[in-house]
């Protein structure tokens, strides 16, 4: 079953559309990435989730039922972009507000300020807290009665990186017991390896959603292969280009081409029979390239 | 009814923590006592006077102070939550937006309702300890009046600082529109009505006039109480009006509990509609 539907949704403000016929699900155990520039859509679609936002057309639906509804509610967890909270309150104080708020066991609020690393402060007020440990508590908030269901807006914002990929990791457990998630942001490396499918937003319209294998099939960008620890990377330069191959230098030992599936192998092969290329790494077109090309392109193309 | 009751203990707990509750409980206290021994002074008379005297002038101080103190405790009830973060995270809860404003409603209330009665309920206990001669079941039956239907007063004034907390866009504002409601219906409305009788010139239908006074809630506070205290001798200015009401002091309450419903009617429509 999909934990979420949206059905040919349009929203307007006004007579300003802000989403475009938008068509989107997400199953179970699947954690689907919501991309997009500023003002792409991608915080009005998770409020029409979450049944702050009705659309002006197309349905909603969230576990089966309007997004509303209090049993959807009690089942999915949400952290806002820059979450607040009331900075009279401790840590602790606060989740067990929310905890009686969602019905969850008074149990969980120790074991979440664990997991997101906040035991130590839990006594504190909010206000004393940093940035980065009111995105955790927002965090430990959102997983309280452990939701099937994840919206997180701009999750790594205040971050930091050991923060972030324990975030990520924390993702992939609940993914894999079949949390459903949709995450939004706008810090593309990184996010690649725990997302299940990609949905890029702009304009308030669906560029394109896949995995990121299918996304790379739709369209045909270059492949990066860079060839590293060279002794003399001008001549690699010059030899690459008698090959039809352009090529750039980076840093002083160091060239990158950018090549097409066509020619690939006979590239690939030439490189691997010399053995002056010590290095060599190959990286098939990223989330942020997939991204510029649905996202970015089309918006320059559109503004000229 | 459980979320509710979390919305509300929440908000008791805010007013104990930043110190409202007894702030308010005090200023009360010491008002009251203050008009009780001394609110005959300007008449050349220092100490106890009698009860209808001090329930007459509690009754003038409370219509002021008891608006006042509802609407700055609750005018940024909403559009507060809105702009420190927590109210789009409220409304991701399994939380209506009702149960939000009736959970918000009864621990603002249950706040002004503690403050009113420690704070003019102390000087109530002072009276009767120190002063001799007194008729007690007639004080506790004037205080008794007098907190219950000024805690209704300022849940009305609550109900009318979440409408106007809901319609607006930032806290300055709703502070601004709070402002506004308390000169209304505590200077402007009875100054209005004086104009009118002035001005018409007997023109206006008598009859007509004193059913006006049920447009103000702060009016019918008065009524509730001043009617009460027998002949109708402490009813003067616009209150006079009131001696031709053909309500009676049942009449009077209700009018106010029907003050209460359509302003907490009206803020949880415009709570309602408001977008987040």
């Amino acid at each position: 079953m999909n934990l979420v539907e949206l059905q040919n949704v349009s929203l307007a403000y006004g007579r300003m559309e802000v989403i475009k016929n938008l068509s989107l699900h997400l199953a179970e155990g699947e954690v689907l990435g919501l991309f997009g520039h500023n003002g792409a859509g991608k915080t009005t679609t998770m409020k029409m989730i979450l049944g702050l936002l009705a659309p002006g057309s197309g349905h909603v639906q969230v576990f089966g039922n309007t997004p509303d509804h209090t049993e959807v509610r009690k089942r999915l967890g949400y952290l806002p972009e820059n979450v607040m909270f009331y900075p009279q309150l401790s840590g602790e104080e606060t989740l067990t507000y929310f905890a009686r708020l969602k019905g969850a066991a008074n149990h969980q609020v120790g074991e979440l300020l664990e997991k997101v690393g906040l035991t130590h402060a839990a006594t504190r007020k909010v206000k004393t807290y940093s940035k980065g440990m009111r995105q955790r508590l927002g965090l430990a908030q959102a997983l309280l009665a452990n939701p099937r269901l994840l919206l997180l807006d701009e999750p790594t914002v205040g971050l930091d990186p050991v923060a972030t990929q324990e975030l990520y990791q924390l993702l992939n457990e609940l993914r894999q017991n079949g949390t459903g998630i949709i995450l939004c942001s706008h810090v593309l490396p990184g996010v690649e390896p725990y997302i299940s499918r990609a949905a890029i937003l702009a304009g308030g319209q669906l560029q394109a959603v896949g995995t990121l294998s299918e996304l790379r099939r739709q369209v045909a960008l270059p492949t990066r292969i860079r060839l590293g620890s060279l002794s003399e990377p001008e001549h690699w330069q010059t030899r690459l280009s008698g090959l039809g191959f352009d090529s750039r230098c980076i840093g002083r030992d160091a060239l990158e081409v950018l090549t097409h599936n066509g020619a690939r192998r006979e590239l690939l092969n030439t490189l691997i029979n010399s053995s002056e290329a010590a290095d060599l790494e190959v990286s098939p077109p990223s989330l942020d390239d997939l991204y510029r090309h649905f996202a970015v392109v089309p918006a320059q193309e559109k503004s000229q | 009814m459980m979320q509710v009751w979390n919305i509300a203990i929440k908000e008791l707990n805010d007013g104990l923590r930043n110190r409202w509750l007894l702030a308010i409980s005090l200023l009360f206290a010491i008002l009251a006592a203050g008009i009780a021994w001394l609110g005959s002074a300007a008449a050349g008379q220092v100490g106890f006077s009698s009860i209808p005297a001090t329930i007459a002038s509690l009754a003038s101080l409370a219509t002021f102070l008891v608006p006042l103190i509802a609407l700055l405790l609750a005018y940024d009830a909403i559009v507060g939550e809105e702009e420190g973060g927590t109210l789009l995270l409220l409304l991701t809860y399994p939380l209506s937006r009702g149960q939000l404003l009736l959970g918000k409603f009864i621990g603002h209330g249950l706040i002004l309702a503690l403050a009113t009665s420690i704070g003019f309920g102390s000087a109530a206990v002072a009276i009767a300890l120190l002063v001799s001669d007194l008729d007690i079941w007639l004080l506790i039956q004037s205080f008794s009046r007098f907190i219950f239907s000024a805690s209704l007063l300022g849940w009305v004034f609550l109900a009318l600082a979440y409408f106007l907390s809901s319609k607006a866009s930032e806290k300055s504002t709703a502070a601004g529109l709070a402002l506004g409601v308390w000169f209304l219906f505590v200077l402007v409305f009875d100054l209005s009505l004086l104009a009118l009788l002035v001005f018409s010139k007997g023109q206006l239908n008598p009859d007509l006039l004193p059913w006006l006074l049920l447009l103000n809630p702060t009016d019918i506070f008065r009524q509730i109480n001043l009617s009460g205290l027998g002949d109708g001798s402490a009813m003067n200015g616009v209150m006079a009006l009131g001696r031709d009401l053909p309500i009676t002091n049942p009449g009077l309450w209700f009018s106010l509990f029907i003050w209460l419903i359509a302003s907490l009617g009206i803020a949880h429509f415009a709570l309602r509609r408001r977008a987040i």
